[in-house]
């Protein structure tokens, strides 16, 4: 343990106070060229002989993804967005070395008042409280010494060095930890249960599956914090008295699992993992499986038959996978923020951790922003913090001057909230008890140009696409009602279509054997409550009124507005736009058209409309 | 013994009991599709769900799952639980219009009809893998398993068509419920048409009467099990001594 | 296309670095799957008699998950996410042109072998939506006219 810190205070010592250039490799910055941009600025350094006085720091994703590439400049903390390749030479040649403040990089504030220069001040960041997620912006996830470097891993530290099992339990359940993978079971119960479980070995698992699509939260800490998840782990492998851990991690993460795997091997060879660890006598180790590509694999069963290398099928849990898990031995499974917040609730306290809160949710809770939002990235916030302040003040309203019309939480399983509810709190229970949930984290805006009952079939299809097929109601039925929602897209549904699909959703959420099944009319049957009227537009007056359903809608040239630039007929795949003359708006033939839209997105003139 | 209560009659119960044995035991009805007695329950077709209190908590479980507890109080013909039976009889009515089975049992549940569109193939399988599992759990083969995923699941030979692994003894065909998996014996060879592929074995002659009396690859897989000579399995059963 | 033929090395290669351990069955099958661009039979045949795991439930697993595909592929994947932020923003509209330029369905694989076009339910890249990405490079902020110019950078 001593060792420990005087590893900390070395690392500290051989770090001098260097400037650093902190460039976000996450996902999203990626795209942008975020690795040739850190290799551009490494080669600026050793061309200028500034190894010694300038550092590089790949770093994990910082959330503000809609303004990637991100760069920070250390210790001045100067805030560049939307950095690309060619901004390169002059952030090197201005900033670093003449300290000078490049200012078309910097933001600006949506009303164009104010460039903000620091990180902290960008309102993005300002209302945020970024317990777990802010570590990310300040170390290289492969490098176990930047962690160390923030006081990582003092909290394993110290409870292997002065706290019971069952005192790690009592802590934790006094912070009032719910799981963050959807359902919000308090962890520490789990944890207790699995310790007083009969059956040897206990295993613990991490759920990095993350297959609600539009939650990325789970993928930016295992890529840029892995350590904080490892950490928390191996707490709860001492707590609950298990010597084996698994992260079960989405195939289509291969960064995530790049990044655990190395992490895997420094802890060890710094003794966090393996045999006795920091002398303690407790052996912990753990094993990385990858997913195949199966939403239904991030339930709990599914994904225990998947680690053990069969179909990730779920099974009933009427006796819990924390006493009969993995191979039939007591599992505690648990979702990676959920672990990312064990190491925090240990260092800082159980009555700090409660102190953040809603009367039944405690802490944070991290959302990935996404859809019709200014400002799309990941939030993390405190628990209790009203959805219109999200929506609003962090996410910066809806684009282009549209209306605000739903925003999703919960994912598949969730429900679409209306506007007249947006100053609910986010908290577990109230989210649940407007047919929505909290879920993984997705929060999706929507405008007025998405239509409601399109999103409710998109979910559908979405399920019926990863049912496993096992049992009927799910397997069946949700084909069933995603046919039915294809009929009323197509202007083909009847008004007894609705109640037959509430009959539906109430059966198979009783009858079907897992979660998926279960939760899978939400959004179905949100959008039939709040957004009834949608769903007798497209039924009485055959009409989308969001525009969206292609059977629905026509595209039609706005004559006053049309040029007659002839732009939109060279982009028209099937030719079904006609130029007459030049004086005479250019026609298009409704029998050819495949209402495939590019015509509308090529136009300048705000000539063609959907009717 | 445990007690529990059964649409409020008073039973007892072994430790260990599933409610769908329990109550069978004492001739309360509850409908299923996906349970034999020969191999594990497996709890997909949800006809044998039933609402059970427990304490205070009240709850939809799946009895051929769900094991007794003391002080148990399970309901088998609430609303809820009839929706539910109503819902899957529907959806396999549509799923399988032509399967004698099917419209039998859905009528024994009054139900006629179904709100849904027929499907187009002719199809009679449930997907209750009761195939799948006897193969596996009881002949021990697994020559046929469950393919593919969600709505595109179908039970099906490796690549629908690597017979290795099948002795052709017929489990499947007996067990199904709804005469998915058909079997016709010719001559000398045996044909089993699953609901993916059809395919012919060969027969074992017997060596007194000559007629066909069962597949080579399953006489072989005997012998192999039994330990026996392979010449006490030349005669048919009625030459045998 | 002709199926590929296998080596026995390469597989056993790949069995060791997961110490044969039947639990990392979809791992093995991961690996081969990056090998081959595809999971030849004979592989599989191969993995089911060395770890002892029958046939029939090794084909159940690579005809369960998503990643693995049974036929040969494409020389280039496209992947067009589908996830909820870029479905919001018409990724409905990005498939439907990619179907059109490339003259082959969602999940099919064109006739000259160039392209194999599937669908995914996000990619984690949701900021930059609609998103489409070919052989791991991502492409953000997708429109229906982005789509010719993209697959012209393939060949
Ligand atoms: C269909 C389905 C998909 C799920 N997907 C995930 C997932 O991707 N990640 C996750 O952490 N939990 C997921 N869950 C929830 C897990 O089953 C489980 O409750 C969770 O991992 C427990 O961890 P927690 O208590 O820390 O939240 C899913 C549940 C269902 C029913
Ligand atoms: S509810 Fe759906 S995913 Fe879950 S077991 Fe049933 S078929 Fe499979
Ligand atoms: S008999 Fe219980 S689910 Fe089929």
């Amino acid at each position: 343990m001593e060792e420990l810190q005087k590893k900390r205070s070395r690392i500290m010592d051989s770090r001098p106070d260097v400037s650093t250039i902190a460039v976000c490799c996450g996902t999203g910055c990626q795209a942008f060229g975020g690795e040739k941009v850190a290799q551009a600025f490494r080669e600026k350094i050793a061309e200028s002989g500034l190894q010694n006085s300038v550092a590089i720091k790949t770093t994990g994703c910082h959330g503000f993804c809609e303004r990637g590439l991100l760069v920070v400049i250390r210790p001045q903390n100067i805030f560049y967005q939307r950095v690309r390749l060619e901004d390169v030479d002059e952030i090197f040649n201005e900033t670093v070395i003449n300290g000078k403040i490049i200012e078309r990089l910097l933001y600006i504030t949506p009303d164009g008042s104010s460039k903000i220069t620091s990180e902290e001040e960008v309102p993005f960041y300002k209302k945020q409280m970024r317990l777990i997620f802010g570590a990310n912006g300040n170390i290289d996830p492969a490098e176990i010494d930047d962690y160390i470097a923030i006081g990582g891993y003092s909290a394993i530290a110290k409870v292997l060095s002065s706290m019971k099992p069952e005192q790690v339990i009592e802590e934790v359940s006094a912070a009032g930890l719910r799981g963050r993978g959807g359902g919000g079971f308090p962890a520490a119960t789990k944890w207790k249960s699995t310790r007083e479980a009969e059956g040897e070995p206990k295993y613990v698992i991490c759920n990095c599956d993350e297959g609600d699509p539009g939650a990325f939260m789970d993928r930016s800490l295992m890529e840029g914090n892995p350590h904080s998840i490892l950490e928390g782990m191996i707490i709860g492998a001492y707590a609950s008295g298990s010597n084996t851990g698994f992260i079960y991690i989405r195939n289509e993460y291969p960064l995530a699992v790049k990044n655990a795997e190395i992490a895997i091997r420094q802890a060890e060879e710094y003794g966090l993992l393996g045999e006795n660890i920091l002398g303690s006598g407790f052996n912990f180790s753990v094993h990385i499986n990858r997913g195949g590509g199966a939403f239904v694999c991030g339930e709990s069963t599914a994904l225990m038959a998947s680690i053990e290398g069969k179909v990730g099928e779920p099974r009933a849990k009427y006796v819990h996978t924390s006493e009969r898990g993995l191979y039939d031995r007591p599992t505690v499974l648990n979702n990676v923020e959920t672990w990312a917040n064990v190491p925090l609730i240990i260092n800082r306290g159980s009555a700090w951790f409660a102190s953040i809160c809603t009367e039944n949710s405690k802490g944070t809770k991290i959302f990935s922003l996404v859809g019709k939002i200014n400002n799309t990235g990941l939030v993390e916030v405190p628990m209790g913090i009203t959805l219109r302040e999200i929506i609003y003040e962090i996410g910066g309203g809806i684009p282009d001057g549209k209306r605000f019309k739903a925003v999703l939480t919960g994912g598949p399983s969730g429900g679409c909230i209306p506007e007249n509810l947006l100053d609910l709190p986010v908290d577990f229970d109230e989210l649940t008890r407007v047919g929505s949930m909290m879920g993984s984290g997705a929060m999706i805006v929507m405008d007025e140009d998405n239509c409601m009952v399109d999103i409710a079939r998109y979910f559908l299809k979405f399920l019926e696409e990863e049912s496993c097929g096992k049992c009927v109601p799910c397997r069946e039925g949700l084909k069933r009602m995603r046919q039915i929602l294809d009929d009323i897209c197509e202007g083909k549904g009847e008004e007894s279509h609705l109640e037959l699909l509430e009959e539906m959703s109430a059966a198979i959420g009783d009858g079907a054997l897992c979660g998926l099944g279960q939760t899978a009319p939400n959004p179905v049957l949100t959008t039939l409550k709040y957004f009834r009227d949608e769903y007798i537009s497209h039924i009485v007056d055959k009409k989308c009124p969001a525009g969206v359903c292609k059977a629905l809608i026509s595209y039609h040239i706005v004559n006053e507005n049309c040029t007659s630039c002839r732009l939109c007929v060279k982009k028209c795949p099937v030719g079904a736009i006609e130029f007459v003359d030049k004086k005479i708006p250019v026609v298009i033939h409704q029998d050819l058209c495949t209402k495939c839209g590019a015509c509308k997105e090529t136009c300048k003139f705000n000539a063609v409309e959907i009717r | 013994m445990i007690t529990l209560k059964i649409d409020g009659r008073e039973i007892n119960a072994e430790p260990g009991k599933t409610v769908l044995e329990a109550a069978r035991e004492n001739n309360i009805y509850i409908p299923t599709l996906c349970v034999n007695e020969a191999v594990a329950a497996y709890g997909a077709c949800r006809l044998c769900m039933v609402e059970v209190t427990r304490g205070n908590r009240k709850r939809l479980v799946a009895s051929c799952l769900y094991e007794v507890a003391e002080g148990l109080v399970v309901e088998t013909r609430t609303e809820r639980v009839v929706n539910i039976r109503r819902l899957v009889m529907e959806l396999l009515l549509a799923r399988c219009p032509n399967s004698s089975e099917v419209i039998e049992m859905a009528r024994s549940m009054g139900i006629d009809s179904s709100r849904f569109q027929s499907e187009e193939d002719d199809n009679s399988c449930v997907l209750c893998a009761l195939c799948t599992r006897v193969c596996r759990e009881v002949v021990g083969k697994s020559a046929i398993s469950l393919v593919g995923r969600g709505t595109n699941r179908k039970v099906a030979l490796p690549f629908c068509e690597d017979t290795d692994a099948c002795i052709a003894c017929g489990s499947c065909v007996y067990v199904c419920p709804t005469g998915a998996i058909k079997m016709e014996d010719n001559g000398d060879v045996r044909r089993i048409t699953w609901p993916s592929s059809t395919h012919e074995f060969k027969m074992k002659k017997c060596a007194s009467c000559g007629s066909y009396f069962a597949p080579e690859k399953q006489i072989s897989f005997m012998i192999q099990k039994t330990g026996l000579e392979a010449e006490k399995f030349d005669l048919c059963m009625n030459c045998r001594p | 296309m002709p199926e590929i033929s296998v080596k026995n090395e390469t597989l056993n290669c790949i069995l060791d670095r997961y110490k044969r351990d039947r639990g990392q069955l979809i791992s093995i099958l991961q690996d081969i799957q990056a090998e081959y661009n595809y999971l030849p039979r004979e592989a599989v045949k191969f993995v089911s008699s060395e770890l002892g795991i029958p046939l029939s439930q090794v084909y159940s697993v690579a005809t369960f998950f998503k990643a693995f595909s049974l036929q040969p592929r494409g020389r280039h994947t496209i992947h067009v996410c589908m996830g909820t932020a870029c479905h919001v923003r018409g990724a409905a509209q990005i498939l439907q042109q990619m179907e059109n330029e490339t003259k082959t369905c969602c999940g099919e694989t064109t006739k000259d072998g160039k392209f194999t076009l599937e669908s995914v339910n996000c990619v984690g890249a949701c900021a930059l939506g609609p998103v489409v990405v070919v052989d791991g490079e991502y492409a953000g902020q997708m429109t229906v006219n982005k789509v010719k110019p993209l697959l012209e950078k393939y060949d």
